[in-house]
């Protein structure tokens, strides 16, 4: 657990010129100057989701920046999962799933009457929480989202395939099966297959629905360090149960939570706060964000 | 504190639980018995018999031309071999891909809607209808108007594998899991674009087994067969004129005539069906294994 240390101890160790830490780092960003105020990417007022007539998440109101990692972070049944799904059109597949309020992509409402799922999709990618490679070789693994946009040379694909596993660091780990079965890899060899598979349609953000969850320390510290090198290319979201990850990598952090909707009488999840990631894991100004960060939940 | 070790028994209690365990393996192992004795004892009895003479007349059995007076002696069975095919062949091409895409407007588009119920509840109520009756059906509708023909077999089979494929299809596109599914919307794939590439694919082993089963019993049908395709024997390569025959055919024939020679003929025919069907199958796996995704 992350507890919050006071500025002055921690700058004092940086003068003593302490090995880093995560928790040194964390303060060293709230230091620093203002996050960086980078183009909005996703403009969200008062957004909900429901399933069928039950509402799973209301009253989300965010600005997430291009460039920046953000981090979705709650308790379970929060709708964490629910809104990332959401900025990528995935309810529109499940019967019944509905998103109301104000979802704004570049100025753009993602909802709109003109607007294709399939269009949107190409522009922001998705991770899932578990690695779904297709039962296919890893090459048409990577292949297959170019291809769905028309690339056909076999030199442009193949030109693609190595750049994406290479920023997915998977490319020395592979070079030499790329037509063999991607459902052959390790676990953590597959999420990053997928990583790389999501990158290689080249979109400008990249979701993330837990992609370490079923992953052991050693493949999640790969992927975290993995998205930082992503960060300078995408804009990434992320939905995490670890609170030390959200701390580690990301740059703004939403805590979701799941309370009783005076509606109905159903929990549903709402968004509790959202600021740059070193001043909810030090000074967050909700009661409630306090109570889950110190492990207080309840 | 006493070490555990003296009173930890880790021994399987004797109990009701147990009794009935060992009971229901009985029980199972009996049921694998009566299913493969019927099975063996076929296969026993069709080599046996209609080995002999698919040997004393190799390979003529499978080239000549059926005799025209049953009673004599003699191969053989090129033309109900070449006419089963042609049959068979001619049904799966039919019932194959409409049965397909009939699972795939189920399954994928139609769900709930009405009418994909009505289609449903049709290809189910198809399964119930007995061949011969689809074999009549295709007499009023094809033969009496274009005289026997190897197609009027094809499609009365047809007929009788559409609902079977499309069962069989549903099941298996019920399997592919929906994470594959959404993999490949997250890339910007459209809908048909995921069937094609995703779902297809991950379901083309079930497929296969699906129709192959429609496709072996199909090819042993006879009673429509007796309507559509008549009683030639000699060679009739073409799908769509003459009148054609089948193993099948030649089987029901010959077997129910009082002639030693003809009996023989018909248990070589049984054989060699049993022959083409194994070979139809093999094949089809082959297929299966050179095109299915990599598992």
């Amino acid at each position: 657990m992350i507890e919050p240390v006071s500025t002055t101890r921690a700058e004092s160790r940086n003068e003593r010129g302490a090995k880093p830490n995560t928790r040194l780092r964390i303060e060293d960003r709230r230091s620093a100057p203002a996050l960086e105020e980078t183009p909005v990417v996703f403009d969200v007022e008062d957004a909900e989701v429901y399933y069928g007539a039950f509402r799973a998440v209301h009253d989300v109101t965010m600005k997430i920046h291009k460039n920046q990692i953000t981090a979705f972070i709650g308790p379970s049944g929060c709708g964490k999962t629910t809104m990332l799904r959401a900025f990528n059109r995935m309810h529109d597949v499940i019967p019944g799933a509905r998103v109301a309020g104000k979802l704004h992509y570049h100025g753009v409402n993602l909802y709109g009457p003109d607007v294709s799922a399939t269009e949107v999709r190409r522009r922001i990618g998705m991770v899932f929480q578990k690695p779904n490679p297709f039962p296919k070789s890893i090459y048409d693994n990577i292949a297959f989202g170019p291809r769905v946009n028309g690339v056909k040379s076999k030199a442009d694909l193949d030109t693609i395939v190595e750049k994406s596993l290479r920023s997915a660091a998977l490319w020395d780990e592979v070079k030499d099966r790329l037509r063999n079965s991607a459902l052959g890899l390790s676990g953590g060899q597959q999420q990053r297959l997928c990583i790389a598979r999501t990158i290689a349609v080249e979109p400008e953000v990249v979701l993330m629905d837990e992609p370490c969850s079923a992953l052991d320390p050693i493949a999640t510290a790969r992927i975290e360090e993995l998205m930082r090198q992503l960060k300078d290319r995408f804009t990434i979201v992320i939905v995490t149960h670890n609170m030390q990850q959200a701390a580690r990598v990301s740059d703004r952090t939403a805590f979701f939570t799941a309370e009783l909707d005076s509606k109905n009488d159903q929990r549903t999840g709402t968004l509790v706060e959202y600021d740059a990631t070193a001043r909810i894991f030090s000074n967050p100004s909700d009661e409630r964000t306090e109570n889950y960060i110190t492990g207080r939940f309840g | 504190m006493m070490p555990a070790e003296t009173s930890l028994d880790l021994r399987a209690k004797p109990s009701w639980r147990s009794t009935k365990s060992a009971l229901m393996t009985g029980l199972v192992i009996v049921c694998v018995i009566a299913v493969l004795v019927p099975l063996i004892a076929v296969v026993y009895s069709v080599i046996t018999r209609g080995g002999g003479t698919v040997i004393k007349e190799f390979p003529d059995f499978f080239t000549k031309e059926i005799p025209l007076v049953s009673r004599r002696a003699g191969p053989g069975m090129g033309p109900a071999i070449v006419g089963t095919l042609l049959v068979t062949l001619g049904a799966t091409f039919i019932a194959v891909p409409l049965g397909i895409l009939g699972a795939v407007y189920l399954h994928e588009y139609g769900g709930k809607s009405f009418f994909a119920k009505l289609v449903r509840f049709m290809a189910t109520v198809m399964t119930g209808v007995p061949s011969i009756v689809m074999g009549l059906f295709i007499y009023l509708l094809w033969t009496m108007r274009f005289g026997y023909s190897a197609f009027g077999g094809a499609l009365a089979l047809a007929c009788l594998m559409l609902p079977v494929v499309i069962g069989s299809t549903e099941q298996m596109l019920k399997l592919v899991p929906s994470n594959l599914r959404e993999a490949s919307y997250a890339l910007g794939a459209s809908k048909s674009r995921t069937i094609l590439t995703v779902v297809l694919p991950a379901a083309l082993p079930g497929i296969v087994s699906g129709s192959l089963l429609a496709i072996a019993r199909a090819a042993g049908e006879t009673a429509p067969l007796l309507f559509a395709v008549g009683a030639a024997t000699a060679y009739n390569p073409h799908l769509f004129s003459e009148a054609n025959t089948a193993l099948s055919v030649q089987i029901f024939g010959n077997a129910t005539s009082s002639f030693v020679a003809a009996q023989d003929r018909a248990w070589g025919a049984a054989l060699t069906l049993m022959i083409v069907a194994f070979l139809i199958t093999f094949v089809a796996r082959a297929f299966t294994a050179r095109f299915a995704l990599k598992r």
